[in-house]
């Protein structure tokens, strides 16, 4: 069941560059445990949003909170040490290095083994355990060998997913984890995001353009139109608000 | 960069060609001395030590992905250091070599602090900047460094029972602390660290997203490039006698960055062997013509133009060409 | 005296000038920065020595120098830097750098290794009373030379058709060819143009000092230095940047002993480390 603890809180958060407000005073509070998609038309600020909660932005004003603790302007590593992770938009990978090294890396990460100079990788059998271990949980396992770059869209998505998995996160914001991918791909993604919540225990929080993924598992849905909140609520609450349609048909 | 298949995992049964490979040329470089006249000796001394600075070098650049192009300031601090030690306090090589490695690693230090807070162009352009701060000290500072002039008369003392005057004692020597390094450095780079650095060079934002904090790494592979380049320039200094600031200046710090695209930079060993190709190439060429820099200038051209894996990235790519490289 | 200084300063200032616009604009406009450059301002002391030896007149030197810069500038776009275009930046640095090595043979096999000197046209000659002494002639036509040079280059660039294609390349490649603009041949023309500017340098820069072979690497990192400080791609920056480096070489003897060109380096690091982009750069993406 869902926890009651705000995992995640956002206080006038603001981003501005130049004139424009890409996020423009957002206050918000995510509940453990729960997954909630954040939905909107384009240019809606939603993975600005993403950006300056993980530290790839700094906020023009406001405040975000992680479990209580004020994360504002820390830089992305330190974020992601606190147990926050992330998959981009645009996939964004270590392309030559295998499927297994990109796993890797964070499992070394996880286990703060990055500074060992003088053993060699191969011999640490905890991370060799722990890689095998995301690698069977995204179902990439046969493929550990491939050049990153060499991968099918679909898999690369996976393999995005399996690094930001590695680092044992407690939060974890997925970026249109579905994009450009077919129905069957699309279909084992949502498989394995309700696995996610159910089987690890982790916070999740999902932008999606895929309306069909949004409502199949989104528990709660965060509208979000030029940089502003305007519904929030559950699936069946949005499907028929109004604004929430103006939104997206202004968009046309 | 293409990458090989070697990164830290091979199995064992691919791993013999490696060993034999090395096996045969270890062999071959220690009884080399028995065939080869005085002056092939010195050759080949200075050869090993300009492969160990390029290897040193590759650490940053073809592992971390970080071009510098000040990189002989360690090098040149680590053979000052060691010089200036052995002439004005102690002819003592293991003294000597301790205080160069030292200051060549605290310089690489203080100056990578500055560097890995930028990118790309930006990064080579201050470590020029510096590199040529550090070429106007020891042009400059007469009094220390003996100006223009440099130092002269640096001894190749005993050490312990073995006399380094002897160019076949000191090529032995040189050939032990090279090797000793290659294999660290080989270590270094199959190492967890070794992983994160090339993570670093494929993704410098991304490794931030898993918890890694990504100027401590390549600042630490800076170091440690530095250290290495200063071993080197540790060797070089009683190998040579003599030093001149222009072993400072940038377009010394070009010749590693030359040699590692000769031989290959995504193979552990490519700059090593491109050392030993640049140095040859220069040999054979000044043999025939005073006008060397245009021939290798031409092959710098072509490679850039036709081979830029480099030999060693070359021959690889043929020997191991099975479908890997599919578009 | 003070006065005398920053003449000076502005004398060197302005054939840093000359020479680190072009460095810029062909590294604003085709993404290349040229180590070769250096190269093309030596070949230009060199042209200046051997075509007032040959053609009895610096002024002949000064208007074919350029020019013939600007011809193997030309030739190497065309042959050397075309065929790899948009590659990464380190090998864009070897391959000049190799550029270099060709080029500083070429010109030991024509010129030896022995210093040369040239001295300007008689007209020149000389030193204008002012300010209580009297300041070379010379100098001050090297000054009023920059200057034209930079009100050239502005109109050039503003004023005509030519110069605006320039600029729309120079923001955005892609768009411009989309737009029809045939980006080869205005690449082969800045190029030209740039390399043309760095043998002007060259030519001008050689009656105040000794023409050597190792005029291309030293002042390959002055330019770099300028253009750093100036900003990667801004002419104004070059501006910025050659005032600034010409002064403090005028200044830096006096006042810094014998480390004052090690303060070249250091203002460049200090920009970079505070604001990469430069003084009068763009912002860096």
């Amino acid at each position: 069941m869902n926890g009651d603890t705000t995992i995640l809180e956002t206080k006038g958060l603001r981003k501005h560059f130049g004139d424009l407000a890409a996020v423009a005073g957002v206050d918000i509070g995510f509940r453990e445990k729960e997954l909630t998609a954040v939905i909107g038309p384009n240019g809606a600020g939603k993975t600005t949003f993403f950006n300056l909660v993980t530290g790839r932005l700094k906020p023009t004003s406001g405040k975000v909170y992680f479990r209580g603790t004020d994360i504002t302007g820390l830089t992305p590593y330190q974020i992601a040490r606190k147990g926050i992770s992330r998959i981009f938009q645009i996939t964004n990978l270590f392309p030559e290095l295998t499927v297994y090294e990109n796993i890797r890396v964070a499992v070394l990460s996880k286990m703060r083994e990055t500074a060992r100079m003088l053993t060699l990788d191969r011999n640490l059998k905890g991370a060799n355990d722990e890689t095998g271990r995301i690698l069977e949980i995204v179902g990439l396992s046969d493929k550990r060998n491939s050049m990153c770059g060499l991968l099918s869209h679909g898999d690369q998505r996976l393999l995005e997913t399996g690094v930001a998995l590695a680092i044992d996160p407690v939060l974890l914001l997925l970026d249109e984890p579905t994009g450009g991918m077919g129905p069957e791909e699309t279909d084992e993604m949502v498989k394995f995001t309700r696995g996610l919540i159910e089987k690890q225990d982790i916070t999740v929080l999902l932008v999606e353009h895929d309306m069909s993924v949004v409502f199949s598992i989104a528990e709660r849905i965060v509208v979000m139109h030029q940089g502003e909140i305007i519904a929030d609520g559950k699936p069946d609450e949005i499907k028929v608000d109004i604004r929430v349609r103006e939104a997206y048909l202004g968009e046309e | 960069m293409t990458k090989t298949e070697s990164s830290g995992r091979l199995f064992s049964l691919a791993w013999r060609p490696q060993i034999y490979g090395s096996v045969i040329v270890i062999l071959g470089l220690a009884l080399a001395p028995l065939f080869l006249t005085e002056f092939l000796k010195v050759f080949a001394t200075e050869m090993l030590i300009m492969a160990l600075f390029a290897l040193a070098f590759n650490l940053l650049f073809g592992y971390t992905g970080l071009l510098s192009f000040g990189h002989a300031a360690y090098f040149s601090i680590g053979a000052y250091t060691c010089g200036l030690t052995m002439l004005k306090v102690s002819p003592s090589i293991p003294l000597a070599f301790i205080a160069g490695i030292l200051l060549a690693t605290f310089t690489a230090w203080i100056i990578g602090y500055f560097c890995v807070r930028l990118d790309e162009i930006y990064f080579a352009m201050l470590t020029l900047a510096f590199g040529m701060m550090i070429h106007t000290i020891l042009w400059k500072w007469d009094s220390m460094t003996g100006g223009a002039d440099g130092l002269v008369g640096i001894p190749r003392p005993h050490l312990w029972l073995f006399d380094l005057s002897n160019i076949t004692t000191y090529y032995y020597f040189t050939l032990i602390i090279v090797c000793i390094c290659v294999v660290i450095l080989w270590v270094i780079v199959n190492s967890p660290f070794g992983l994160i650095l090339k993570s670093i060079r494929e993704n410098h934002e991304r490794v931030e997203f898993v918890g890694i904090n990504m100027r401590r790494y390549r600042l630490l592979s800076f170091v440690m490039s530095g250290l290495f380049c200063g071993v080197a320039g540790v060797l070089f200094a009683p190998f040579e006698m003599s030093l001149a600031p222009d072993i400072a200046f940038w377009t010394k710090s070009a010749e590693p960055v030359f040699m590692s695209l000769l031989g290959g930079m995504s193979i552990f060993l490519g700059p090593a062997v491109g050392a030993a190709i640049y140095m040859y190439l220069k040999e054979i060429i000044s043999g025939y013509t005073e006008l060397w820099m245009i021939y290798l200038g031409a092959v710098l051209i072509g490679f850039v133009i036709f081979l830029p894996g480099g030999i060693v990235g070359f021959v690889h790519r043929k020997l191991y060409a099975v479908g890997k490289e599919t578009p | 005296m003070f006065s005398f200084f920053f003449l000076n300063g502005l004398t060197s200032g302005m054939t840093f000038f000359i020479m680190a616009s072009g460095l810029t604009l062909i590294f604003g406009v085709l993404g290349i920065l040229n180590l070769a450059h250096g190269s093309l301002f030596m070949l230009g002391a060199y042209f200046a020595f051997q075509l007032t030896y040959w053609l009895g007149s610096f002024w002949y030197a000064l208007i074919l120098g350029p020019l013939i810069c600007a011809g193997a500038g030309m030739l190497m776009e065309r042959y050397l830097l075309r065929p790899v275009y948009g590659i990464h930046i380190t090998f864009q640095l070897l391959l000049t750098f190799g550029i270099i090595l060709l080029v500083t043979d070429i010109v030991r096999f024509f010129w030896g290794v022995a210093y040369r000197t040239v001295s300007e046209p008689q007209v020149l000659m000389g030193a204008v009373p002012m300010l209580g002494a009297a300041y070379p002639r010379y100098n001050l036509f090297v000054i009023m030379m920059g200057i034209l040079v930079g009100i050239a280059m502005w109109v050039l660039l503003t004023k005509t058709k030519v110069g605006k294609m320039v600029r729309a390349a120079s923001s955005d490649r892609e768009t411009a060819a989309g737009l029809g603009l045939n980006v080869p041949r205005l690449y082969a023309l800045v190029f030209a143009f740039g390399a043309g500017l760095g043998g002007l340098a060259g030519v001008m820069a050689a009656p105040l000092r000794s023409i050597t072979m190792e005029l291309d690497v030293h002042t390959i990192v002055e330019a770099f230095a300028v253009v750093v400080i100036g900003g990667l791609g801004s002419i104004p920056g070059a501006l910025l940047g050659s005032f600034l480096l010409g002064q403090l070489n005028a200044f830096g003897i006096f006042y810094f002993s014998r480390f004052e060109m090690a303060f070249m380096y250091v203002l460049m690091a200090v920009v970079l480390l505070i604001r990469p982009r430069g003084l009068l750069g763009e912002e860096v993406r």
